[in-house]
């Protein structure tokens, strides 16, 4: 199918600029907004893998939930008055090549090195979530229930942590 | 759905995200714009869990089930960080890293 390949390669670009935005941006509301648009990119993707529900949980809890949560913050806290605050030089270079090696060296090795794909283009009912569903409640019951545990104490942290009269 | 685009693509592209997100964590020195980056971070990484579970076995679903581990743990990160953050403001009236040196001595 050329039209998934076209659809990739735009997906990409969109994804690829707008994590690039997100850094390049002075202002933090155009950054969250630019990661927004970037977890959008990214929930094409999952779709284009046949990962139907992972991308509808990837939209709502991220574009939904964390992003509110970003844009209130950074509303509440008058970000955009004090601009952003550069560091020096000598650090950004570090950053620079201490990323850009890895990134090389590993784009590198995907060159080099080819992957048996097993992909077998029947099964793109996969995702749904009734077949979730069945790995969720049978095999992975614990971590599931757990992660709703991780959830309570986070919801107990960010509120203690919230209060204005702790100490 | 998937066509003929390759697995390495795939790889290549969560790889370019990765550092972008780690270029964002090492440089910038808001406190927002780095809890960004780290969730740029854990989104490549999702890509990845996805990615080898359609192209290595598409018969299983073990890497849809991490992505949801990850993105629910990424969740209750960012609500825990911002409350945080949120602390850090009243207390500093500023959320650059470079003024919270109150535990460092």
């Amino acid at each position: 199918m050329i039209f998934s390949k076209y659809l990739f390669f735009i997906l990409s670009f969109i994804a690829i600029y707008a994590a690039l935005k997100v850094l390049i941006s002075k202002k933090p509301m155009h950054s969250v907004l630019y990661l927004t648009l970037t977890f959008f990119a990214i929930g094409g993707h999952y779709i284009l893998l046949n990962a139907q529900f992972l991308a509808v949980v990837h939209i709502i809890v991220y574009a939904g939930a964390i992003m509110v949560l970003f844009i209130y913050t950074v509303m509440l806290l008058n970000l955009n008055i004090q601009g952003e605050f550069p560091k020096s030089r000598l650090a950004k270079f570090a950053s620079a090549i201490a990323g850009g090696i890895l990134l090389f060296t590993l784009i590198a090795v995907f060159r080099s090195y080819d992957l048996k794909v097993l992909a077998d283009p029947s099964l793109n009912q996969i995702g749904l979530v009734k077949n979730l569903g069945k790995i969720l409640f049978q095999d992975y019951y614990l971590p599931f229930e757990l992660s709703s545990i991780l959830f309570l104490a986070a919801m107990v942290g960010a509120v203690m942590l919230g209060k204005k009269d702790i100490y | 759905m998937i066509g003929n685009i390759s697995l390495n693509s795939f790889l290549v592209i969560s790889t370019l995200m990765f550092f972008i997100g780690i270029y964002g964590f090492l440089t910038r020195r808001n406190l927002i714009t780095m809890l960004m980056s780290i969730e740029l971070i854990l989104n490549s990484v999702n890509i990845n869990f996805v990615v080898f579970n359609r192209f290595l076995y598409p018969n299983q679903l073990q890497g849809h089930f991490f992505s949801l581990i990850v993105i629910a743990v990424a969740a209750s990160e960012a609500a825990v960080a911002i409350a945080i953050i949120i602390n850090i403001y009243r207390n500093f009236k500023s959320i650059d890293v470079e003024n919270l040196d109150q535990m460092k001595f």
